[in-house]
């Protein structure tokens, strides 16, 4: 029995880090406020003519979509948010330390998908979110509260998944 | 042709992942009031920055870090308490964005486990100085 102690304790060490090659440990910082309300905001329009974001729920579900047109993988996310946005999904943007010129150039060559798009001169609304990049997007349900939290670009074969989460919620 | 490409390489700019927006009011400036910001630096040293993981908003030059720091510097000016600032914080991105974690069953045996190591030893040592004594 002693003579198998050393490689049973190598064999324990092997696992364990063959575990993290396999499965490596999630880096990302998540917001604590996922099941919670949305907390209390309010951003001024950055584009004429198109509303801010509120916090304020009116009963249905949403995307808040944090993003800023100096963002490469808002750029990869852009078709993915067009395809929410044709199957009937609310998005509202929250446009991080963004101007409107760079915005209205971000939104002809890539797509618009937004409902109303707020500006977050300082990352204020971001920090309030707990929100720690773009883009990252937040699935509200009709009350307000948050049900999810995406980090990163949102990739094609995420798109159902989103979509089922905001159909479950009322 | 292949020269060109990399003298273009060359000069080309690299491309940053930040805004072209000024950083934030108090990101870079100092409250005028010294006890107000020696309290703001204080608080400010124990916060991570969340994009660089390894420090301290006090220390990054992050365009986020600097938010974080125009937040700090702003509320503590408005007479917010370092302790109310942290547990805003705290709330949004949990336990992970202070240097300062609170005592919880996560972080415990970070103060338990000393204390339980130096029973172990005393217990060693005086089992083996027994021994001796016998001997």
């Amino acid at each position: 029995m002693r003579l198998w102690l050393p490689l049973l304790a190598f064999a324990a060490l092997l696992a364990v880090v063959a575990t993290a090659l396999y499965k490596p440990a999630d880096r990302a910082v998540h917001s604590a406020l996922v099941g919670q309300p949305l907390p209390a905001f309010r951003t001024e329009p950055l584009l004429a003519g198109r509303p801010g974001v509120a916090s304020a729920a009116d009963g249905k579900p949403r995307l808040i979509n944090v993003y800023a047109s100096w963002c490469l993988p808002c750029i990869a996310e852009a078709p993915q948010l067009m395809r929410l946005k044709a199957a009937g999904v609310r998005i509202d943007g929250i446009a991080v330390r963004d101007t409107p010129e760079a915005m209205r150039q971000f939104l002809a060559r890539n797509g618009d998908p937004y409902a109303a798009i707020g500006a977050d001169k300082d990352g204020a609304v971001q920090l309030a979110l707990g929100s720690s990049g773009v883009p990252e997007t937040f699935l509200v349900d009709g009350r307000g509260h948050i049900l999810d939290q995406h980090i990163g670009d949102i990739r094609a074969d995420e798109v159902d998944g989103i979509l089922k989460t905001l159909g479950q919620a009322r | 042709m292949k020269r060109l490409a990399l003298i273009l390489a060359i000069i080309a700019a690299p491309v940053l992942a930040d805004s072209k927006l000024p950083p934030a009011p108090l990101a870079n400036t100092q409250l005028r009031d010294p006890a107000r910001e020696a309290q703001a630096q204080a608080l400010m040293v124990t916060l991570r920055c969340l994009v660089c993981q390894g420090q301290s908003i006090a220390d990054s030059d992050a365009e986020m870090a600097g938010d974080m720091r125009s937040l700090v510097r702003t509320r503590i000016q408005a007479g917010e308490s370092p302790a109310s600032i942290r547990k805003w914080l705290v709330t949004r991105y949990g336990d992970y964005v202070t240097y300062d974690p609170p005592m919880s069953a996560l972080t415990a045996p970070l103060w338990i486990a000393p204390l339980a190591l130096l029973a172990f030893g005393l217990w060693l040592a005086r089992a083996s100085f027994r021994k001796r004594r016998r001997g």
